[in-house]
């Protein structure tokens, strides 16, 4: 959260964001499942100019085979960035956000499957960042809430996320490139709404605690709406499979 | 195997006490450890705490080195932490290269401090796009009976108050004082069988369902977070933990 240079305007007189948004108003969505032909399940996500692929094998084999659970399957989410997925090119393979971006969304994805009725395995979740425009994590989660419902894994529900923040002393909804960079704040937040829990939860920044209220609920709030989506997106693969539109992945 | 039937073994133990409103240690649920901290304790580092928080021991480093800003922040100094979780802290941390979990650590600590404008990175600027001080925070582990989180970062804190940058080492005249500017304090909050519960021990980290970290700052305000673990948080207990969290955290910084 830097400072903003002094000749931009995060909102302008009308109470309008860069990109035109209104303060609770979320990038457009669109959500294709089953994109892959290869892995067991697949979708594919683009939110305003983020682009975001996951794909889930699984359960199969844990490897490696010291991190296998006699009670339950491992979720090992692997998230990364391709290196022309950013304005400068980004150095290839993991570094130390990506692990930690993997291990929280690991964790948040964990809760939502029925891990218990595969023990000793693993359930892989490749996400793939192809182009970057802030909101990347979320992105990944919802992508990968649907791929692992597209390749059958048992699940109490969809994980749906967005991040709320504060720009120009504003509370907004999924901050866009500029407003990560010269915004107040920033709540990624990643919600079941079936059980009305959080699961992923972060933050950076500064704030009130009355204004991180405001954006909890707001993100939340549209949280729901990813929702609907992701369910769409998941509709509209079997619907169309039913048809005989399509072949089986 | 072995490891966790003795985590069910705990679960089993600590969830019985916690039905009755205990903890195995005896703690109020918003009840922090024994905090005592130490600082200038190495001689070798620009700025230096050790932490004892209950039973588990951390040892904050600070050093300081000239180099070059990064090229899209040229008017500020470079922060950079890093957190150790070597074997000789526990049977469960594995030498070799950092795993999730000391980055983890690592990454919370340093968005406290970062956020939450520790340091006046900006006062360590010397030539804007050519030379400012790197600060290098460095937490090592030496005993480690839970949250680190907040060990670190009160590690971190106590260690920038008695900081000195070390200009006359660089030839740059006298030494001044670190440019502190806030006291973020980070309190960790874990969730157990729907009980919230402040600063947990190893054994209770071990069962826990989930975890919020949450850092403050003198205002009051919010200026970092992180869940974690398995398990999920409901909109009421979010904001239960952050009003825990700022208050205990207020208590922390009074003490510092």
């Amino acid at each position: 959260m830097g400072g903003a240079p002094t000749d931009l305007k995060l909102i302008d007189e009308r109470g309008l964001r860069l990109d035109g948004r209104r303060p609770d108003e979320m990038r457009p969505l669109k959500i294709e499942a089953g994109v892959l032909n290869k892995a067991d399940g697949s979708a594919f996500v683009e939110w305003g100019m983020n682009k975001v692929m996951a794909a889930v094998y699984g359960p199969r084999e844990c490897h490696p085979r010291h991190l296998q659970n006699t009670e339950r399957a491992l979720v090992q989410c692997h998230y990364n960035m391709a290196s022309f997925s950013v304005e400068d090119r980004k150095r290839p393979g993991p570094d130390r956000r990506s692990h930690e971006i993997s291990k929280i969304l690991s964790e948040a994805l964990t809760h939502v499957v029925f891990t218990e009725y595969f023990p000793r395995t693993s359930i892989d979740v490749y996400i793939e960042v192809l182009q970057a425009n802030a909101g990347t994590r979320c992105a990944g989660l919802t992508a990968a809430s649907v791929a692992l419902a597209d390749a059958g894994v048992p699940m109490r529900d969809l994980v749906a996320s967005v991040a709320a923040g504060k720009v120009a002393n504003t509370i907004v909804l999924d901050l866009g490139k500029e407003e990560d960079n010269f915004g107040q704040a920033d709540i990624p937040v990643g919600y079941v709404p079936r059980t009305d829990e959080v699961v992923l939860l972060q933050m950076d920044g500064d704030l009130t605690r009355e204004e991180f209220d405001k954006g909890l609920h707001m993100a939340v709030g549209a949280c729901k709406k990813v929702y609907e989506v992701q369910r769409d997106a998941l509709k509209r693969r079997y619907s169309a499979r039913a048809e005989g539109q399509e072949e089986g992945a | 195997m072995s490891k966790d039937v003795v985590a069910d073994l705990k679960r089993d133990y600590i969830t019985r006490l916690l039905a009755k409103g205990m903890r195995s240690d005896g703690r109020q649920f918003d009840e922090m450890r024994s905090l005592k901290v130490e600082t200038n304790y190495i001689g070798s580092a620009q700025g230096s705490a050790l932490v004892h928080l209950g039973d588990t021991t951390v040892v904050v480093g600070v050093k300081l080195i000239l180099g070059a800003p990064f090229p899209d922040t040229p008017n500020t100094g470079v922060l950079t932490t890093n957190a150790e979780l070597i074997p000789m802290a526990s049977e469960t941390f594995e030498s070799g290269p950092p795993d999730q979990t000391s980055i983890e650590v690592a990454r919370v600590v340093d968005r406290g401090i970062r956020e939450g404008h520790a340091v006046d990175l900006e006062k360590l600027c010397l030539e804007p796009g050519k030379q400012v001080w790197i600060m290098f925070v460095d937490v090592h582990v030496l005993d480690y009976d839970g949250n680190l989180f907040d060990a670190a970062s009160i590690g971190a804190n106590a260690a920038f108050k008695t900081a000195m940058v070390p200009n006359k080492a660089a030839g740059l005249g006298e030494d001044v004082p670190l440019p502190v500017k806030h006291q973020p304090i980070s309190i960790t909050v874990v969730k157990i069988d729907g009980k919230l519960l402040v600063d947990p021990t190893h054994d209770e980290e071990r069962v826990a369902d989930a975890r919020l970290t949450v850092a403050t700052i003198e205002t009051g305000n919010l200026c970092a977070m992180q869940k974690g673990l398995d398990g999920a948080f409901t909109l009421d207990e979010v904001l239960k933990v952050v009003e825990t969290s700022s208050r205990i955290g207020a208590e922390i910084r009074s003490k510092l």
